[in-house]
């Protein structure tokens, strides 16, 4: 045991030098372009049932007998983007007569929680199938694998490192956010103008290749990014951050990579008395609203929270024994546009809701979701 | 700058006889630095966004120092600021007329919640840093049940007048935020309390050596109480500032507590107690708010940043402990 343990720690660490270059893989950046690009299978105007690729895995021969438990090991409920995503999930499990039992643990954003909650599932012995939405990739990877010895598993969000899961569902990913709002600031901006790119926080891989990606792109267009400062996600500080840019110089535009405190940055701009420039947001009622009522120039890449739904119509096609895109179902990431603004906002939602949510058609909207 | 730190200078009482605080120099460079890397910080605009930056936390820190003076810490504070923040979006509910009500609201919340810390700590004989340690987390948590873990709403530009308008048209220095006036009256007020009054006094007192200011007939637990009031009091007072500047979200006030006792302490205020300024507190407050203002235009990548904000932290906090030991005040 002792030996496993020490081989498994040399083995992360002489990976962790590998994984740090690895938040910016040309080869993962041009596949997730073209999976921008790419026409998704599946029914048209349901994103959540559609998949980029034609990868299928049968699952008849996995014997689950319906009504089957679900087990969901959730990495946390801590912001909201995953109360939103949650919410999804919830009322996505209604339309499943498959799934008997939904049982839901917390990790609270805690590695070493979620482990132990993948323990005790595992050793409570009443699971099926299981959900993972990991809160870190190496560190859950040896649960998610325990967990794929006795039982089929399905995992969104953050991926692992091991191919065990019947699926990974996931949008496009980091790269594919970063692209999209660095396309669009480049196609509106003139070669030296005036970037400051605003970041929640160091060392997350999902926001680290959302980063790297808007980064080349912004570089290759000839655009002179003024800084790369990071937030905490916290208003105040966002737009205090601005407001020091703004007595140090003009800012043409403003590529975020994530869209929590857009709207903070876009008051600095008004309460220093400049015209807002070209914003990067994301799908937030709140940053929609601003966007509409002051007419910007603006574009919501979104990191779709309908991906909560797809994690359960998963698990219900594995109890059904019906075939579902795998290894890895690849969602639709569509970016909000001027086009497509008026679809999307809604006063009557709360600030933080994730308007790419694949929710509206569904029975308890908007109530369940908070609004009104 | 507006003349508040000046003005107010008086109050340092027995302190200005050793010699100055040294806070009031570190600030001095602090600032100088700035100017000289961004002359825009002389400039109304720039001053004026920095002291309306600076607001809630001189205003926390101000509370904050009431309770570190009289031998406590309260670490409920950055939790209240989210509570009153997240709370005031949900009973506005939208509705700029609520403001006129919600705010009371919300000051009451503020001193019951200090009311509670305080009597937690007389009465039940919990130790503050656990007792308020413990009210942090039962705040937080009531914040999150009360929202849902999302907001749910926004703050009417009514109740966001206090943090983010501006008085245009004042003489000398053009405008003048609403939320340094605010910072002017409460930072002014509770520095006469503290360092005019008999309450004051009694602060010290207790915090120095409660059995002998008991002996002394000083009602100790009223004295500390109060204390714990006026903290949660500032607390609440800075959650309707920060919602105001920057809107709603459901972690604006994390880890202010910390920031407010650091401010505290640099501008000499004793943990354990018997000694604290409430405008060297303010000084404290600049002095870091200056010091990440100054992070910030000197463009330095962030874990950088940190170091160095860590570093200059610990040494200016060593010299004034330096400092007081050679003067013996």
């Amino acid at each position: 045991m002792k030996l496993i343990l020490s081989a498994a720690g040399a083995l992360s660490l002489s990976l962790a030098p590998a994984q740090a270059q690895n938040f910016n893989d040309p080869e993962e950046f041009a596949k997730q372009q073209e999976q921008l690009q790419a026409q998704p299978n599946g029914p048209e105007g349901e994103p959540w049932l559609q998949y980029i690729g034609d990868g299928m895995v049968e699952t008849g021969d996995l014997g689950i007998e319906a009504p089957a438990t679900v087990c969901f090991s959730n990495a946390g409920v801590n912001n909201p983007w995953r109360v939103v995503g949650f919410t999804n999930m919830t009322e996505e499990l209604a339309n499943h007569q498959s799934i008997g039992e939904f049982i839901h643990v917390d990790a609270e954003g805690s590695d070493d929680k979620q482990i132990a909650d993948i323990d005790d599932l595992l050793a409570g012995g009443n699971c099926d199938v299981m959900i993972v939405s990991p809160n870190t990739t190496a560190a859950l990877t040896p649960a998610v694998e325990q967990a794929c010895e006795s039982m089929p598993v399905i995992v969104f969000d953050r991926g692992v490192n091991t191919d065990c899961p019947v699926t990974y569902v996931h949008p496009v990913g980091g790269y594919g956010f970063g692209i999209e709002g660095a396309e669009f600031i480049a196609g509106e901006l003139d070669e030296g103008d005036n970037v400051l790119m605003l970041r929640i926080l160091p060392g997350v891989d999902v926001l680290e290749t959302r980063y790297s990606a808007g980064r080349r792109i912004l570089d290759e267009a000839g655009l002179n990014v003024v800084g790369a400062e990071f937030t905490d996600g916290d208003n105040a500080r966002t737009k205090s951050i601005v407001e020091d840019y703004l007595m140090r110089g003009d800012i043409d535009a403003v590529w975020m990579d994530a869209g929590a405190t857009a709207v903070a940055a876009i008051e600095a701009f008004e309460d220093s008395g400049y015209e807002i420039p070209v914003f990067v947001g994301e799908d937030q009622q709140d940053f929609l609203r601003k966007w509409e009522e002051e007419g910007m120039t603006a574009i919501a890449p979104t990191y779709p929270t309908y991906q909560w739904r797809t994690a359960v119509i998963a698990a219900a096609r594995v109890i059904e024994g019906e075939a579902l895109p795998g290894p890895e179902w690849v969602l639709p990431q569509p970016a909000i546009t001027e086009e497509t603004l008026a679809e999307y906002v809604n006063p009557a939602m709360p600030p933080l809701h994730y308007a790419m949510c694949g929710c509206e058609t569904m029975e308890t909207y908007p109530e369940a979701w908070g609004g009104n | 700058m507006t003349g508040s730190p000046t003005a107010s200078r008086p109050g340092t009482g027995g302190w200005s006889l050793a010699g100055i605080n040294p806070v009031w120099p570190l600030l001095a460079a602090l600032v100088a630095a700035i100017v000289f890397m961004n002359p825009g910080f002389a400039e109304p605009t720039g001053y004026m966004n920095f002291l309306k930056r600076a607001a809630p936390l001189a205003i926390l820190a101000a509370g904050q120092v009431y309770v570190i003076t009289s031998g406590g810490f309260d670490l409920s504070q950055g939790s209240l600021i989210t509570l009153v923040v997240v709370g005031s979006s949900m009973l506005t509910d939208n509705d700029p007329a609520a403001t006129a009500w919600v705010i009371p609201v919300m000051l009451a919340i503020g001193l019951g919640v200090g009311a509670v810390n305080g009597a937690i700590v007389c009465f039940l004989r919990v130790p503050s840093l656990i007792a308020t340690l413990g009210t942090m987390i039962t705040l937080n948590g009531l914040a999150f049940l009360w929202s849902g873990g999302a907001p749910r709403g926004y703050l009417p530009d009514t109740f966001r007048f206090f943090g983010r308008e501006l008085i245009h048209d004042v003489p000398l220095v053009r405008f003048v935020p609403v939320s340094v006036i605010v910072l002017v009256v409460v930072v002014g007020a509770l520095a006469w309390a503290m360092h005019r009054t008999n309450l004051g006094r009694m602060v010290h007192a207790i915090g120095d050596n409660p059995v002998a200011a008991r002996l002394a007939g000083v009602p100790v637990n009223r004295v500390r109480v109060t204390a714990f009031m006026l903290s949660g009091l500032s607390a609440a007072i800075a959650g309707i500032l920060l919602g105001g500047f920057a809107g709603v979200s459901t972690d604006v006030g994390t880890g202010y507590e910390l920031e407010a006792i650091t401010a505290a302490v640099l501008g000499g205020a004793q943990l354990l107690g018997g000694r604290g300024s409430v405008p060297a507190a303010l000084g404290g407050a600049l002095a870091l708010t200056a010091i990440f203002t100054l992070l910030n235009f000197l463009g330095l990548p962030q874990p950088v940043r940190q170091v160095v904000q860590g570093l200059i932290l610990i040494a200016a906090v060593a010299l004034a402990m330096h400092r007081r030991k050679r003067t013996g005040t």
